[in-house]
């Protein structure tokens, strides 16, 4: 593989971070101090990572309701997220949006999205916009197997063939929309198998095995540069968690998760840089532990922000 | 009697007229297995099978605009929206088709389709699940718009509604779904267009929908105690609207102040006030007053959505000014 020592230890970090935040966020919620609803990313860090690492500032990104992961793979800040989920003045969206509308534009981040299949138009449009623009940047749309059943979805993939746009459509099949299961929502096996309706590569990967996703991405993304137009890149993974906080997943088996949990990504990425010799257990302990730090400062960050003022209601309607 | 909820209510409905007639079917994101986002259809799956139960894939285009096809050819759906807010998604297939299709056809086309979806603030829902929209739906000619604010409205309204042959869109506020009520076992109909006092007084009318009743009442309580009788209408269906209820009151009181949740620019209130202008100026002593959420997007934290959200202080304050 072409990645560095370093770009695998970082993307480790990210998926780390990104399990640690998750699991605070499960038990903050739990304790009542996160009002409305999360939908939590475990066991799926291996998509946005992947994905992410091969992006910058100035690419964009489209997210889900299920989002947290995407924000931070793509180099959101942990405390400001926090903060909005608590709903302080001092998170990304001033306490105005919550976990589901999460956004920071000068990371390229154009939002955590609270309606399904809300995101590939939005991710077509900032293509369009690069391409317009001719700045080199490319826009990636996560979405899930419950939004490539959705409309939007479809209408979004073909103008971005049609028009070549430089975007690159991530699909999350994680199986299951709250409790439909791709086996009684979709005829076809894979989500990419659809891509050949609209002419573009579609390609499946192992979602929980963090290199071949960003293999995958780089080769998609790299494609989009080239001015070819767009991909369909379908990660099958699996999230560990209801699709809400709280959901008691009656509608699927046990085994199954036990199943998936064996391919939990990150014990797999640690198994694989432990046997290379690029990180040791030593290391790793030194990572979980800065990482479990940044968090309480977080958490003591939100905790101590204040509301917004009841004055700010309604402000930032317009520009 | 027995005691209900309100999505218990609603379920009853659904349960004796799917007894009663074979054509109709629900359909919905997780209505079946999952028994509802908010439980409403939970038991149907069972008792009804899968065939008249269907869970869909998350396609609001593609649920609704079945579903006007399935109408128009003799069957009758009853679709759940999970959230109105997802309307946006779909409008298309129940304002372009459903609702003008009859009109555009020459009457050559019946659509009795029920959309029932879940509205409102109050559970940090945030921007886009927490909205309340039915000035959006009263505004679409070909359209009907329900708003129960109890258990027994719910179930009769709901009744009504599927037994209607046209697009009815039935808006059931969230808070409202633990409420509990008398409710009969058995099917009954309220009928569209008839508004309910649900307390007399004669020195204000207050006009509240959905949850805003409930406040309204609390607020009546507490302005009774002051020697200010308030009257609380509660119209149930805002197209067809019953504005003879309201116009008799209002010249019983001579003032009328609207409550609603949604936002207070073009919203249901600014019709009934219009309204209630044009019929009644002569007997009004003081300008029609509307108390209602402020023009911005639900927001997520909690003292802001707490702000968001009309008052029984703030019904309070309107009612005094309509006084002095």
């Amino acid at each position: 593989m072409d990645l560095t020592n370093e770009q695998l230890v970082k993307m480790y970090t990210t998926m780390v971070k990104i399990r640690t935040f998750e699991n605070r966020v499960a038990e903050l919620f739990a304790d009542g101090k996160i009002p409305g609803f999360v939908h939590l990313y475990v066991g799926e860090e291996a998509v946005a990572t992947g994905v992410c690492a091969n992006l910058t500032d100035k690419d964009f990104i489209t997210s889900t309701h299920r989002g947290h992961g995407h924000l931070l793979a793509k180099g959101g800040d942990i405390k400001l997220m926090m903060a909005e989920l608590f709903g302080k003045k001092t998170g990304y969206c001033k306490g105005k949006g919550g976990s589901m509308h999460i956004a920071d534009l000068d990371l390229g981040i154009m939002g955590a999205n609270g309606i399904v299949g809300g995101g590939p138009p939005l991710a077509s449009g900032a293509a369009l916009a690069c391409q317009y623009l001719d700045n080199d940047g490319v826009a990636v749309c996560f979405f899930g197997d419950g939004a490539s059943n959705q409309g939007t979805t479809h209408e979004a993939m073909n103008l971005a063939a049609c028009w070549k746009l430089p975007v690159v459509f991530v699909n999350e099949n994680n199986m299951y929309g709250i409790s439909s299961c791709t086996l009684n929502s979709m005829c076809v096996p894979n989500v990419a198998d659809r891509a050949a309706g609209y002419d573009i590569p579609g390609v499946v990967v192992d979602g929980n095995d963090v290199v071949a996703v960003y293999e995958a991405a780089a080769e998609a993304i790299n494609r989009a540069h080239q001015g070819k137009g767009p991909s369909l890149i379908e990660c099958k993974t699996y999230r560990h968690r209801g699709h809400f906080e709280g959901d008691p997943c009656a509608y699927r088996e046990d085994a199954e998760l036990d199943e998936w949990k064996e391919k939990d990504p990150i014990p797999r990425l640690e198994q694989k840089l432990l046997e290379m010799e690029i990180l040791t257990q030593d290391k790793i302990d030194e990572i979980k532990a800065v990482l479990q730090k940044d968090l309480a400062a977080a958490e003591q960050f939100a905790d101590q922000s204040p509301y917004p003022e009841v004055s700010e209601l309604t402000t930032d309607v317009y520009s | 009697m027995p005691t209900m909820t309100f999505a218990q209510a609603i379920n009853s409905a659904h349960v004796v007229e799917m007894e009663r007639d074979p054509n109709i079917y629900v359909a919905g994101e997780d209505v079946g297995v999952f028994g509802g986002c908010f439980g409403v259809t939970a038991g149907l799956l069972d008792q009804f099978g899968d065939k008249r139960v269907k869970d869909t894939t998350i396609t609001e285009s593609a649920i609704v605009g079945t579903a006007v096809g399935a109408a128009s050819a003799g069957l009758r759906p009853v679709i759940e929206l999970m959230f109105v807010d997802f309307i946006g998604v779909c409008l298309d297939q129940l304002y372009n088709q459903a609702g003008k299709m009859k009109y555009m056809f020459g009457g050559k086309a019946k659509i009795p389709l029920v959309v029932r979806a879940a509205c409102g603030a109050g559970i940090g829902a945030a921007a886009q699940h927490s909205q309340c929209l039915e000035a959006l739906f009263m505004h679409l000619p070909g359209l009907k718009v329900v708003i129960p604010s109890t258990p027994y409205d719910a179930k009769g309204l709901l009744i009504e509604a599927i037994r209607d042959d046209n697009p009815v869109v039935f808006l059931e506020h969230k808070v409202l779904y633990a409420l509990e009520g008398e409710v009969p076992e058995e099917a009954y109909t309220i009928p569209f267009g008839q508004a309910d006092i649900k307390r007399e007084g004669s020195d204000v009318t207050v006009v509240a929908t959905a949850n805003m009743v409930h406040t309204a009442l609390g607020a009546a309580e507490k302005l009774a105690g002051q020697g200010i009788g308030v009257e609380v209408i509660d119209p149930r269906t805002l197209y067809p609207l019953d504005m003879q209820t309201i116009i008799a009151s209002v010249k019983k009181t001579h003032r009328l102040v609207i409550l609603h949740e949604e936002v207070r620019f073009a919203g249901s209130g600014a019709e009934i006030a219009a309204q209630a202008a044009e019929e009644a100026f002569d007997y009004l002593d003081a300008p029609i007053m509307r108390v209602a959420a402020p023009f911005c997007p639900v927001p997520f934290s909690p003292p802001l959505e707490k702000a968001y959200i009309p008052s029984e202080e703030s019904l309070i304050a309107a009612v005094k000014k309509v006084m002095e």
